[in-house]
Protein backbone atom coordinates (compact mmCIF):
# COMPACT_ATOMS: atom_id res chain seq x y z
CA UNK A 1 0.00 0.00 0.00
CA UNK A 2 2.72 2.47 0.73
CA UNK A 3 4.65 2.05 -2.53
CA UNK A 4 1.80 1.55 -5.05
CA UNK A 5 4.06 2.42 -8.09
CA UNK A 6 6.33 0.04 -7.12
CA UNK A 7 3.95 -2.61 -6.47
CA UNK A 8 2.86 -2.22 -10.02
CA UNK A 9 6.02 -2.23 -11.82
CA UNK A 10 6.94 -5.23 -9.83
CA UNK A 11 3.82 -7.00 -11.33
CA UNK A 12 4.65 -5.74 -14.33
CA UNK A 13 7.97 -7.15 -14.45
CA UNK A 14 6.25 -10.52 -13.14
CA UNK A 15 4.37 -10.20 -16.17
CA UNK A 16 6.73 -9.48 -18.71
CA UNK A 17 8.82 -12.71 -17.26
CA UNK A 18 6.17 -15.12 -17.79
CA UNK A 19 5.46 -13.50 -21.20
CA UNK A 20 9.26 -14.31 -21.91
CA UNK A 21 9.02 -17.79 -20.96
CA UNK A 22 5.40 -18.51 -22.75
CA UNK A 23 6.65 -16.20 -25.88
CA UNK A 24 8.60 -18.55 -27.43
CA UNK A 25 6.63 -21.23 -27.63
CA UNK A 26 3.68 -19.26 -28.83
CA UNK A 27 5.02 -17.27 -31.24
CA UNK A 28 6.46 -20.43 -32.96
CA UNK A 29 2.85 -21.95 -33.28
CA UNK A 30 1.62 -18.43 -33.96
CA UNK A 31 4.10 -18.84 -36.78
CA UNK A 32 3.57 -22.13 -38.44
CA UNK A 33 -0.06 -22.62 -37.60
CA UNK A 34 -1.63 -19.21 -37.54
CA UNK A 35 0.45 -17.37 -40.24
CA UNK A 36 -0.64 -20.38 -42.72
CA UNK A 37 -3.89 -20.14 -41.97
CA UNK A 38 -3.88 -16.94 -43.12
CA UNK A 39 -2.35 -17.57 -45.95
CA UNK A 40 -4.34 -20.40 -46.95
CA UNK A 41 -7.42 -17.96 -46.68
CA UNK A 42 -5.73 -15.16 -49.20
CA UNK A 43 -4.87 -17.79 -51.70
CA UNK A 44 -7.90 -18.86 -51.88
CA UNK A 45 -9.31 -15.79 -53.45
CA UNK A 46 -6.13 -15.80 -55.92
CA UNK A 47 -5.54 -17.19 -59.22
CA UNK A 48 -2.61 -19.36 -58.60
CA UNK A 49 -1.33 -22.00 -61.14
CA UNK A 50 2.38 -23.71 -60.54
CA UNK A 51 2.17 -24.44 -64.20
CA UNK A 52 1.11 -21.54 -65.33
CA UNK A 53 3.00 -18.46 -62.81
CA UNK A 54 2.07 -15.78 -65.43
CA UNK A 55 -1.63 -16.22 -64.53
CA UNK A 56 -1.75 -14.19 -61.42
CA UNK A 57 -4.91 -11.89 -59.50
CA UNK A 58 -8.02 -11.42 -57.92
CA UNK A 59 -10.27 -14.22 -58.08
CA UNK A 60 -13.09 -13.09 -55.95
CA UNK A 61 -14.88 -16.25 -55.39
CA UNK A 62 -14.28 -18.32 -58.27
CA UNK A 63 -12.22 -21.02 -57.11
CA UNK A 64 -15.15 -21.83 -54.58
CA UNK A 65 -17.70 -21.53 -57.75
CA UNK A 66 -15.40 -23.97 -59.04
CA UNK A 67 -14.55 -26.63 -56.77
CA UNK A 68 -18.42 -26.73 -55.54
CA UNK A 69 -19.45 -27.62 -58.78
CA UNK A 70 -16.64 -30.34 -58.90
CA UNK A 71 -18.21 -33.75 -58.94
CA UNK A 72 -14.88 -35.15 -57.42
CA UNK A 73 -15.23 -31.85 -54.47
CA UNK A 74 -19.21 -33.24 -53.75
CA UNK A 75 -17.58 -37.14 -53.47
CA UNK A 76 -15.15 -36.02 -51.12
CA UNK A 77 -17.26 -34.06 -48.92
CA UNK A 78 -19.25 -37.22 -48.83
CA UNK A 79 -16.72 -39.93 -48.28
CA UNK A 80 -15.32 -37.78 -45.51
CA UNK A 81 -18.82 -37.51 -43.75
CA UNK A 82 -19.44 -41.40 -44.21
CA UNK A 83 -15.83 -42.25 -43.43
CA UNK A 84 -15.72 -40.49 -40.60
CA UNK A 85 -19.66 -41.36 -39.28
CA UNK A 86 -18.30 -45.31 -39.74
CA UNK A 87 -15.30 -45.13 -37.98
CA UNK A 88 -16.42 -43.72 -35.11
CA UNK A 89 -19.64 -45.72 -34.51
CA UNK A 90 -17.23 -48.52 -35.56
CA UNK A 91 -14.36 -47.57 -33.03
CA UNK A 92 -16.27 -46.03 -30.16
CA UNK A 93 -18.52 -49.57 -29.94
CA UNK A 94 -15.94 -52.04 -30.59
CA UNK A 95 -13.45 -50.23 -28.68
CA UNK A 96 -15.84 -49.86 -25.82
CA UNK A 97 -16.69 -53.69 -25.79
CA UNK A 98 -13.31 -54.47 -25.87
CA UNK A 99 -12.47 -52.06 -22.94
CA UNK A 100 -14.99 -53.83 -20.80
CA UNK A 101 -13.19 -57.14 -20.95
CA UNK A 102 -10.13 -55.22 -19.93
CA UNK A 103 -11.68 -53.70 -17.36
CA UNK A 104 -12.41 -57.39 -15.63
CA UNK A 105 -10.16 -58.42 -12.36
CA UNK A 106 -10.69 -61.82 -13.74
CA UNK A 107 -8.69 -61.91 -16.77
CA UNK A 108 -5.49 -63.68 -16.92
CA UNK A 109 -2.79 -61.38 -17.96
CA UNK A 110 -5.33 -58.62 -18.90
CA UNK A 111 -2.58 -55.77 -19.18
CA UNK A 112 -0.07 -58.07 -21.64
CA UNK A 113 -3.01 -58.75 -23.95
CA UNK A 114 -4.48 -55.57 -23.55
CA UNK A 115 -1.12 -54.61 -24.84
CA UNK A 116 -1.44 -56.73 -27.92
CA UNK A 117 -4.75 -55.10 -29.01
CA UNK A 118 -3.55 -51.75 -28.53
CA UNK A 119 -0.81 -52.42 -30.99
CA UNK A 120 -2.55 -51.56 -34.32
CA UNK A 121 -2.56 -47.91 -33.12
CA UNK A 122 1.30 -48.18 -32.80
CA UNK A 123 1.62 -49.24 -36.57
CA UNK A 124 2.68 -46.07 -39.23
CA UNK A 125 -0.38 -45.17 -41.32
CA UNK A 126 1.70 -46.03 -44.07
CA UNK A 127 2.47 -49.40 -43.43
CA UNK A 128 -1.20 -50.22 -42.19
CA UNK A 129 -2.86 -49.06 -45.59
CA UNK A 130 0.79 -50.82 -47.29
CA UNK A 131 -0.27 -54.54 -45.33
CA UNK A 132 -4.03 -54.59 -45.59
CA UNK A 133 -3.75 -53.89 -49.42
CA UNK A 134 -1.44 -56.11 -50.23
CA UNK A 135 -1.23 -59.33 -47.18
CA UNK A 136 -5.09 -59.00 -46.24
CA UNK A 137 -7.10 -58.37 -49.01
CA UNK A 138 -5.65 -58.74 -51.74
CA UNK A 139 -7.90 -60.74 -54.38
CA UNK A 140 -5.05 -63.51 -55.38
CA UNK A 141 -2.77 -63.65 -52.89
CA UNK A 142 -4.19 -62.12 -49.88
CA UNK A 143 -4.75 -63.87 -46.61
CA UNK A 144 -8.97 -63.01 -46.83
CA UNK A 145 -8.64 -64.17 -50.25
CA UNK A 146 -7.44 -67.57 -49.13
CA UNK A 147 -10.08 -68.10 -46.05
CA UNK A 148 -12.80 -67.05 -49.07
CA UNK A 149 -11.33 -69.60 -50.77
CA UNK A 150 -11.44 -71.93 -48.26
CA UNK A 151 -14.92 -71.58 -47.41
CA UNK A 152 -15.75 -71.83 -50.92
CA UNK A 153 -16.41 -68.39 -52.14
CA UNK A 154 -14.99 -67.14 -54.75
CA UNK A 155 -12.66 -63.41 -53.52
CA UNK A 156 -13.64 -60.48 -53.52
CA UNK A 157 -11.36 -57.42 -54.58
CA UNK A 158 -12.59 -55.20 -51.59
CA UNK A 159 -10.22 -52.42 -52.70
CA UNK A 160 -12.06 -52.33 -55.99
CA UNK A 161 -15.20 -53.07 -55.76
CA UNK A 162 -15.85 -51.74 -51.87
CA UNK A 163 -13.27 -49.32 -51.30
CA UNK A 164 -14.75 -46.82 -49.15
CA UNK A 165 -16.04 -49.92 -47.04
CA UNK A 166 -12.62 -51.50 -47.11
CA UNK A 167 -10.55 -48.26 -46.10
CA UNK A 168 -13.27 -47.74 -43.28
CA UNK A 169 -12.54 -51.02 -42.49
CA UNK A 170 -8.62 -50.60 -42.03
CA UNK A 171 -8.92 -47.06 -40.12
CA UNK A 172 -10.91 -48.56 -37.40
CA UNK A 173 -8.87 -51.48 -36.97
CA UNK A 174 -6.31 -49.15 -36.26
CA UNK A 175 -7.89 -46.28 -34.41
CA UNK A 176 -9.95 -49.06 -32.25
CA UNK A 177 -7.30 -49.23 -30.17
CA UNK A 178 -7.78 -45.51 -29.42
CA UNK A 179 -11.19 -45.65 -27.78
CA UNK A 180 -10.66 -48.61 -25.84
CA UNK A 181 -7.18 -46.97 -24.09
CA UNK A 182 -9.42 -44.22 -23.34
CA UNK A 183 -12.29 -45.90 -22.43
CA UNK A 184 -10.43 -48.57 -20.37
CA UNK A 185 -8.96 -45.31 -18.67
CA UNK A 186 -12.25 -44.14 -17.40
CA UNK A 187 -13.85 -47.13 -16.79
CA UNK A 188 -11.12 -48.12 -14.08
CA UNK A 189 -11.59 -45.02 -12.46
CA UNK A 190 -14.97 -46.03 -11.42
CA UNK A 191 -14.74 -47.14 -7.80
CA UNK A 192 -15.35 -50.60 -7.59
CA UNK A 193 -17.21 -50.29 -4.24
CA UNK A 194 -20.32 -48.49 -5.92
CA UNK A 195 -20.71 -51.73 -7.99
CA UNK A 196 -20.56 -53.70 -5.12
CA UNK A 197 -23.35 -51.05 -3.47
CA UNK A 198 -25.26 -51.90 -6.70
CA UNK A 199 -24.73 -55.39 -6.51
CA UNK A 200 -25.91 -55.41 -3.07
CA UNK A 201 -29.08 -53.20 -3.74
CA UNK A 202 -30.01 -56.60 -6.02
CA UNK A 203 -28.44 -54.75 -9.51
CA UNK A 204 -27.81 -57.37 -12.52
CA UNK A 205 -25.12 -57.08 -14.57
CA UNK A 206 -26.60 -55.47 -17.18
CA UNK A 207 -28.73 -52.50 -14.67
CA UNK A 208 -25.22 -52.30 -13.25
CA UNK A 209 -23.67 -51.20 -16.78
CA UNK A 210 -26.72 -49.44 -18.18
CA UNK A 211 -27.27 -46.79 -14.17
CA UNK A 212 -23.98 -46.77 -13.12
CA UNK A 213 -21.18 -47.63 -15.46
CA UNK A 214 -22.60 -45.82 -18.76
CA UNK A 215 -23.26 -42.59 -16.95
CA UNK A 216 -19.70 -42.38 -15.57
CA UNK A 217 -18.50 -43.24 -18.94
CA UNK A 218 -20.90 -40.60 -20.83
CA UNK A 219 -18.13 -37.64 -20.87
CA UNK A 220 -15.21 -39.68 -22.00
CA UNK A 221 -17.43 -41.08 -24.72
CA UNK A 222 -18.40 -37.85 -25.54
CA UNK A 223 -14.66 -36.76 -25.67
CA UNK A 224 -13.45 -39.50 -27.77
CA UNK A 225 -15.93 -38.83 -30.38
CA UNK A 226 -15.19 -35.31 -30.68
CA UNK A 227 -11.19 -36.26 -30.32
CA UNK A 228 -11.67 -39.31 -33.40
CA UNK A 229 -13.70 -36.78 -35.42
CA UNK A 230 -10.99 -34.37 -35.35
CA UNK A 231 -8.07 -37.12 -36.29
CA UNK A 232 -10.52 -38.80 -38.47
CA UNK A 233 -11.14 -35.91 -40.39
CA UNK A 234 -7.41 -35.27 -41.50
CA UNK A 235 -6.71 -39.03 -42.51
CA UNK A 236 -4.29 -39.74 -45.48
CA UNK A 237 -1.08 -41.95 -45.01
CA UNK A 238 -3.74 -45.14 -45.28
CA UNK A 239 -5.50 -44.03 -48.15
CA UNK A 240 -3.07 -42.95 -50.47
CA UNK A 241 -0.99 -46.11 -49.62
CA UNK A 242 -4.04 -48.23 -49.84
CA UNK A 243 -6.63 -46.87 -52.32
CA UNK A 244 -4.97 -43.82 -54.08
CA UNK A 245 -8.53 -42.66 -53.27
CA UNK A 246 -9.68 -44.64 -56.20
CA UNK A 247 -11.18 -46.51 -58.22
CA UNK A 248 -12.27 -43.28 -59.73
CA UNK A 249 -12.89 -40.60 -56.48
CA UNK A 250 -15.01 -43.90 -54.46
CA UNK A 251 -12.26 -43.67 -51.93
CA UNK A 252 -11.41 -39.41 -52.00
CA UNK A 253 -11.83 -37.48 -48.91
CA UNK A 254 -11.60 -33.95 -48.23
CA UNK A 255 -7.54 -33.99 -47.37
CA UNK A 256 -6.66 -36.52 -50.57
CA UNK A 257 -9.00 -34.11 -52.89
CA UNK A 258 -6.82 -31.42 -51.57
CA UNK A 259 -3.79 -32.61 -51.91
CA UNK A 260 -4.73 -34.16 -55.70
CA UNK A 261 -5.50 -30.50 -56.33
CA UNK A 262 -2.76 -28.72 -55.47
CA UNK A 263 -0.27 -31.35 -56.63
CA UNK A 264 -1.54 -32.74 -59.44
CA UNK A 265 -3.29 -30.33 -60.93
CA UNK A 266 -1.19 -27.88 -59.38
CA UNK A 267 -4.17 -25.43 -59.07
CA UNK A 268 -3.13 -23.41 -55.58
CA UNK A 269 -6.23 -21.65 -55.66
CA UNK A 270 -8.70 -24.00 -55.72
CA UNK A 271 -6.68 -26.60 -53.60
CA UNK A 272 -6.71 -23.71 -50.93
CA UNK A 273 -10.24 -22.84 -51.13
CA UNK A 274 -11.10 -26.97 -50.50
CA UNK A 275 -8.64 -26.43 -47.00
CA UNK A 276 -11.05 -24.09 -46.55
CA UNK A 277 -13.75 -25.96 -46.46
CA UNK A 278 -11.65 -28.29 -44.93
CA UNK A 279 -10.85 -25.70 -41.91
CA UNK A 280 -14.62 -25.19 -41.33
CA UNK A 281 -15.67 -28.44 -40.90
CA UNK A 282 -13.05 -29.45 -38.29
CA UNK A 283 -14.02 -26.08 -36.51
CA UNK A 284 -17.12 -26.90 -35.80
CA UNK A 285 -15.87 -29.85 -34.07
CA UNK A 286 -13.11 -27.97 -32.49
CA UNK A 287 -15.57 -25.60 -30.53
CA UNK A 288 -17.38 -28.12 -29.21
CA UNK A 289 -13.56 -29.84 -27.87
CA UNK A 290 -12.41 -26.69 -26.81
CA UNK A 291 -15.29 -25.81 -24.53
CA UNK A 292 -15.41 -29.26 -22.75
CA UNK A 293 -11.47 -28.53 -21.93
CA UNK A 294 -11.69 -25.23 -20.53
CA UNK A 295 -14.14 -26.55 -18.17
CA UNK A 296 -11.91 -29.60 -17.03
CA UNK A 297 -9.04 -26.65 -17.05
CA UNK A 298 -10.84 -24.05 -14.86
CA UNK A 299 -12.81 -26.97 -12.67
CA UNK A 300 -8.41 -27.77 -12.11
CA UNK A 301 -7.24 -24.72 -11.34
CA UNK B 1 -17.99 -57.77 -10.92
CA UNK B 2 -16.37 -59.76 -7.84
CA UNK B 3 -19.19 -62.09 -8.45
CA UNK B 4 -18.83 -64.19 -11.40
CA UNK B 5 -19.80 -67.21 -11.95
CA UNK B 6 -17.07 -69.67 -13.43
CA UNK B 7 -18.20 -70.02 -17.15
CA UNK B 8 -18.24 -66.52 -17.66
CA UNK B 9 -15.24 -65.95 -15.68
CA UNK B 10 -13.81 -68.10 -18.63
CA UNK B 11 -15.80 -66.85 -21.10
CA UNK B 12 -14.05 -63.11 -20.48
CA UNK B 13 -10.50 -65.02 -20.47
CA UNK B 14 -11.29 -66.26 -24.17
CA UNK B 15 -12.37 -63.02 -25.52
CA UNK B 16 -9.58 -61.03 -23.95
CA UNK B 17 -7.17 -63.89 -25.46
CA UNK B 18 -9.32 -63.77 -28.90
CA UNK B 19 -9.47 -60.07 -29.10
CA UNK B 20 -5.75 -59.69 -28.56
CA UNK B 21 -4.94 -62.37 -30.90
CA UNK B 22 -7.63 -60.96 -33.74
CA UNK B 23 -6.44 -57.57 -33.20
CA UNK B 24 -2.20 -58.12 -33.32
CA UNK B 25 -2.75 -61.14 -36.44
CA UNK B 26 -2.10 -58.69 -39.09
CA UNK B 27 0.86 -57.06 -37.21
CA UNK B 28 2.25 -60.91 -36.70
CA UNK B 29 1.41 -62.23 -40.55
CA UNK B 30 3.56 -58.90 -41.79
CA UNK B 31 6.49 -60.44 -39.64
CA UNK B 32 5.87 -63.52 -40.90
CA UNK B 33 5.83 -62.94 -44.12
CA UNK B 34 9.22 -60.74 -43.44
CA UNK B 35 11.16 -63.90 -43.32
CA UNK B 36 9.54 -65.42 -46.58
CA UNK B 37 11.28 -66.04 -50.43
CA UNK B 38 9.10 -63.55 -52.68
CA UNK B 39 7.74 -66.13 -54.11
CA UNK B 40 6.26 -67.94 -50.87
CA UNK B 41 4.83 -64.83 -49.62
CA UNK B 42 2.93 -64.14 -52.83
CA UNK B 43 1.70 -67.89 -52.70
CA UNK B 44 -1.94 -68.96 -52.64
CA UNK B 45 -1.94 -70.99 -50.24
CA UNK B 46 -0.68 -68.96 -46.85
CA UNK B 47 2.06 -70.01 -45.66
CA UNK B 48 2.51 -70.75 -41.76
CA UNK B 49 5.70 -72.81 -41.48
CA UNK B 50 9.17 -72.79 -43.80
CA UNK B 51 12.09 -72.07 -43.51
CA UNK B 52 13.09 -68.51 -42.70
CA UNK B 53 15.30 -66.14 -44.79
CA UNK B 54 16.36 -62.89 -44.03
CA UNK B 55 16.74 -61.87 -48.24
CA UNK B 56 13.91 -59.62 -47.27
CA UNK B 57 15.72 -57.72 -44.91
CA UNK B 58 19.27 -57.89 -47.11
CA UNK B 59 16.80 -56.41 -50.20
CA UNK B 60 15.67 -53.92 -48.29
CA UNK B 61 18.88 -52.36 -46.14
CA UNK B 62 21.20 -53.61 -49.28
CA UNK B 63 19.46 -52.50 -52.50
CA UNK B 64 16.63 -49.92 -50.95
CA UNK B 65 19.31 -47.84 -49.18
CA UNK B 66 16.74 -48.32 -45.63
CA UNK B 67 20.02 -46.80 -44.07
CA UNK B 68 19.27 -43.45 -45.50
CA UNK B 69 15.76 -42.97 -44.61
CA UNK B 70 16.75 -44.65 -41.04
CA UNK B 71 18.36 -41.54 -40.21
CA UNK B 72 16.34 -39.18 -41.39
CA UNK B 73 13.35 -40.57 -39.44
CA UNK B 74 15.81 -40.23 -36.37
CA UNK B 75 17.11 -36.80 -37.11
CA UNK B 76 13.60 -35.59 -37.73
CA UNK B 77 12.12 -37.04 -34.62
CA UNK B 78 14.74 -36.50 -32.19
CA UNK B 79 15.64 -32.87 -33.91
CA UNK B 80 11.78 -32.34 -33.11
CA UNK B 81 11.34 -33.28 -30.22
CA UNK B 82 14.08 -31.61 -28.85
CA UNK B 83 12.91 -28.38 -30.15
CA UNK B 84 9.96 -28.55 -28.48
CA UNK B 85 10.81 -30.01 -24.97
CA UNK B 86 13.39 -26.19 -25.28
CA UNK B 87 10.31 -24.31 -26.05
CA UNK B 88 7.63 -26.23 -23.67
CA UNK B 89 9.37 -26.80 -20.66
CA UNK B 90 9.36 -22.47 -19.85
CA UNK B 91 6.23 -22.63 -21.41
CA UNK B 92 4.44 -25.24 -19.28
CA UNK B 93 6.99 -23.66 -15.71
CA UNK B 94 5.22 -20.59 -16.38
CA UNK B 95 1.86 -21.53 -17.18
CA UNK B 96 1.94 -23.32 -13.62
CA UNK B 97 3.61 -21.79 -11.10
CA UNK B 98 3.52 -18.14 -12.75
CA UNK B 99 -0.31 -18.02 -13.65
CA UNK B 100 -1.76 -14.98 -15.02
CA UNK B 101 -5.35 -14.20 -16.12
CA UNK B 102 -4.26 -15.15 -19.86
CA UNK B 103 -2.61 -18.06 -18.30
CA UNK B 104 -5.54 -20.43 -19.29
CA UNK B 105 -6.73 -19.29 -22.67
CA UNK B 106 -3.04 -19.38 -23.93
CA UNK B 107 -3.20 -22.66 -23.02
CA UNK B 108 -6.39 -23.34 -24.62
CA UNK B 109 -5.53 -21.73 -28.07
CA UNK B 110 -2.03 -23.67 -27.94
CA UNK B 111 -4.56 -27.27 -27.69
CA UNK B 112 -6.79 -25.30 -30.48
CA UNK B 113 -3.93 -25.10 -32.85
CA UNK B 114 -3.85 -29.04 -32.82
CA UNK B 115 -7.17 -29.56 -33.84
CA UNK B 116 -6.52 -28.02 -37.39
CA UNK B 117 -6.72 -29.51 -40.00
CA UNK B 118 -2.66 -29.89 -41.30
CA UNK B 119 -4.01 -29.88 -44.85
CA UNK B 120 -5.78 -26.51 -44.26
CA UNK B 121 -1.55 -25.18 -43.59
CA UNK B 122 -0.13 -27.46 -46.32
CA UNK B 123 0.13 -25.14 -49.31
CA UNK B 124 1.64 -21.82 -47.62
CA UNK B 125 4.14 -23.63 -46.29
CA UNK B 126 5.11 -25.78 -48.91
CA UNK B 127 5.66 -22.96 -51.09
CA UNK B 128 7.46 -20.81 -48.65
CA UNK B 129 9.48 -24.08 -48.03
CA UNK B 130 10.08 -24.14 -51.82
CA UNK B 131 11.34 -20.69 -51.60
CA UNK B 132 13.46 -21.36 -48.48
CA UNK B 133 14.99 -24.30 -50.04
CA UNK B 134 13.36 -26.58 -47.58
CA UNK B 135 11.73 -28.93 -49.57
CA UNK B 136 13.10 -32.37 -48.96
CA UNK B 137 15.26 -31.45 -46.97
CA UNK B 138 14.97 -32.91 -43.61
CA UNK B 139 15.46 -30.17 -41.46
CA UNK B 140 12.21 -29.04 -42.91
CA UNK B 141 10.66 -31.78 -41.32
CA UNK B 142 12.20 -30.94 -38.00
CA UNK B 143 10.81 -27.86 -38.16
CA UNK B 144 7.23 -28.76 -38.96
CA UNK B 145 6.81 -32.08 -36.87
CA UNK B 146 8.25 -29.81 -33.63
CA UNK B 147 4.81 -27.64 -34.57
CA UNK B 148 3.35 -30.51 -34.85
CA UNK B 149 3.79 -32.04 -31.77
CA UNK B 150 4.10 -28.55 -29.10
CA UNK B 151 1.13 -28.73 -28.21
CA UNK B 152 1.11 -32.21 -27.21
CA UNK B 153 3.97 -31.76 -25.80
CA UNK B 154 3.15 -28.07 -23.79
CA UNK B 155 0.28 -29.62 -22.40
CA UNK B 156 1.23 -33.32 -20.93
CA UNK B 157 4.21 -31.01 -19.14
CA UNK B 158 1.75 -29.12 -18.10
CA UNK B 159 -0.03 -31.98 -16.28
CA UNK B 160 3.22 -33.25 -15.01
CA UNK B 161 4.52 -29.97 -12.96
CA UNK B 162 1.28 -28.98 -11.65
CA UNK B 163 1.67 -32.49 -9.10
CA UNK B 164 4.77 -30.46 -7.99
CA UNK B 165 4.09 -28.56 -4.80
CA UNK B 166 4.09 -25.07 -4.65
CA UNK B 167 5.83 -24.88 -1.58
CA UNK B 168 9.25 -26.34 -2.90
CA UNK B 169 9.43 -23.45 -5.73
CA UNK B 170 8.16 -20.80 -3.61
CA UNK B 171 11.16 -21.57 -1.29
CA UNK B 172 13.00 -21.91 -4.11
CA UNK B 173 12.26 -18.47 -4.91
CA UNK B 174 12.86 -17.34 -1.36
CA UNK B 175 16.62 -18.92 -1.66
CA UNK B 176 16.89 -16.93 -4.59
CA UNK B 177 16.96 -19.95 -7.10
CA UNK B 178 17.18 -18.80 -11.11
CA UNK B 179 15.18 -20.56 -13.57
CA UNK B 180 17.41 -22.83 -14.47
CA UNK B 181 18.59 -23.82 -11.04
CA UNK B 182 15.30 -24.31 -10.70
CA UNK B 183 14.68 -26.21 -14.01
CA UNK B 184 17.61 -28.68 -13.22
CA UNK B 185 17.44 -29.47 -9.21
CA UNK B 186 13.83 -29.76 -9.08
CA UNK B 187 11.47 -29.72 -11.94
CA UNK B 188 13.70 -31.91 -14.20
CA UNK B 189 14.30 -34.80 -11.06
CA UNK B 190 10.79 -34.29 -10.11
CA UNK B 191 9.48 -35.27 -13.50
CA UNK B 192 11.73 -37.13 -15.22
CA UNK B 193 9.56 -40.13 -15.93
CA UNK B 194 6.85 -37.94 -16.83
CA UNK B 195 9.79 -35.99 -19.51
CA UNK B 196 11.00 -38.72 -20.61
CA UNK B 197 7.40 -40.57 -21.50
CA UNK B 198 6.36 -37.28 -23.17
CA UNK B 199 9.83 -36.94 -24.94
CA UNK B 200 9.32 -40.99 -26.13
CA UNK B 201 5.73 -40.04 -27.36
CA UNK B 202 6.63 -37.05 -29.48
CA UNK B 203 9.31 -39.49 -31.16
CA UNK B 204 6.51 -42.13 -31.79
CA UNK B 205 4.19 -39.61 -33.32
CA UNK B 206 7.21 -37.76 -35.61
CA UNK B 207 8.70 -41.18 -36.49
CA UNK B 208 4.97 -42.36 -37.71
CA UNK B 209 4.14 -39.14 -39.60
CA UNK B 210 3.06 -39.12 -43.63
CA UNK B 211 1.16 -36.72 -44.34
CA UNK B 212 4.39 -34.14 -44.03
CA UNK B 213 6.58 -36.04 -44.95
CA UNK B 214 5.28 -37.20 -48.51
CA UNK B 215 3.85 -33.99 -49.01
CA UNK B 216 7.18 -31.82 -48.03
CA UNK B 217 10.21 -34.64 -49.00
CA UNK B 218 10.98 -37.07 -51.58
CA UNK B 219 14.14 -38.49 -51.42
CA UNK B 220 16.81 -36.85 -49.60
CA UNK B 221 15.24 -35.82 -46.97
CA UNK B 222 12.66 -38.34 -46.57
CA UNK B 223 11.46 -40.51 -43.53
CA UNK B 224 10.73 -44.50 -43.28
CA UNK B 225 7.28 -43.29 -43.96
CA UNK B 226 8.28 -42.08 -47.58
CA UNK B 227 10.62 -45.06 -47.99
CA UNK B 228 8.02 -47.92 -47.06
CA UNK B 229 5.03 -45.87 -49.14
CA UNK B 230 7.33 -46.31 -52.09
CA UNK B 231 6.19 -50.06 -52.24
CA UNK B 232 2.91 -48.85 -52.54
CA UNK B 233 2.90 -49.98 -55.97
CA UNK B 234 4.87 -53.11 -55.89
CA UNK B 235 3.45 -56.38 -56.84
CA UNK B 236 3.24 -59.83 -55.59
CA UNK B 237 6.78 -60.71 -56.43
CA UNK B 238 8.47 -58.04 -53.58
CA UNK B 239 6.07 -58.50 -50.58
CA UNK B 240 8.61 -60.35 -48.44
CA UNK B 241 10.79 -57.18 -49.13
CA UNK B 242 8.09 -55.03 -48.69
CA UNK B 243 7.01 -56.58 -45.48
CA UNK B 244 10.78 -56.56 -44.42
CA UNK B 245 11.46 -52.89 -44.79
CA UNK B 246 7.72 -52.43 -43.34
CA UNK B 247 8.90 -54.82 -40.11
CA UNK B 248 11.85 -52.50 -40.07
CA UNK B 249 10.06 -48.68 -40.14
CA UNK B 250 7.62 -50.42 -37.57
CA UNK B 251 9.38 -52.76 -34.87
CA UNK B 252 11.26 -50.22 -32.81
CA UNK B 253 8.42 -47.44 -32.43
CA UNK B 254 5.69 -50.33 -31.39
CA UNK B 255 7.50 -50.98 -28.70
CA UNK B 256 8.26 -48.01 -27.58
CA UNK B 257 4.48 -47.21 -28.28
CA UNK B 258 4.10 -50.22 -25.72
CA UNK B 259 5.33 -47.86 -23.00
CA UNK B 260 3.63 -44.62 -23.77
CA UNK B 261 0.28 -45.83 -23.53
CA UNK B 262 -0.76 -43.55 -20.61
CA UNK B 263 0.79 -40.95 -21.82
CA UNK B 264 -0.60 -41.46 -25.55
CA UNK B 265 -4.30 -41.00 -23.52
CA UNK B 266 -3.00 -38.45 -21.56
CA UNK B 267 -1.81 -36.44 -24.53
CA UNK B 268 -3.74 -37.28 -27.48
CA UNK B 269 -7.25 -36.22 -25.02
CA UNK B 270 -5.99 -32.76 -23.95
CA UNK B 271 -7.76 -33.32 -20.70
CA UNK B 272 -10.95 -33.57 -21.95
CA UNK B 273 -10.75 -37.36 -20.39
CA UNK B 274 -10.38 -36.95 -16.82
Amino acid sequence: MAHPNKQRSKQAAARLRSAALIGPAAVYLFIWMIVPLAMTVYYSFRRYNLIEPYIKGNAGFSNYANIITDPNFIAGIINTLILVVSCLVLTVMIGLAFAIVYNNDHVVGKNLLRTFAASPFFIMPVVTGLLWKNLMLNPSFGLLAALQRALGISPIAFLSKVPLASVIGIISWQWTPFAMLVLLASLSAIPEDIKEAAYLDGAGAWQTFRYIVLPQLGRSLYAVIMLETIFFLVIFGQIYVATSGGPGNASTNLPYYIYLQAFSSYDIGAASAGAVFAIILANIVAIFLVRMISANIREDS
Amino acid sequence: MNRMSWPAKLGMNILAWLIAVLMFFPIFWLLLTSFKTNALAASRTPAFFFSPTIAGYVNAIVDNAYVHYLINSCISAIGSTLICMALAIPAAYSMVFRRSKYTDSTLLWMLSTKMLPPVGVLIPIYIVYKDLHLLDSVWGLVLIFAAMNLPIVVWLLYTYFKDIPEAIIEAADIDGASLLTKLVRILVPLTLPGLLSTGLLAVVLAWNEAFWAINLTNVHGATLAVFVSGFKSARGQYWASMSAASVLSVLPILIAGWFTQRQLVRGLTFGAVK
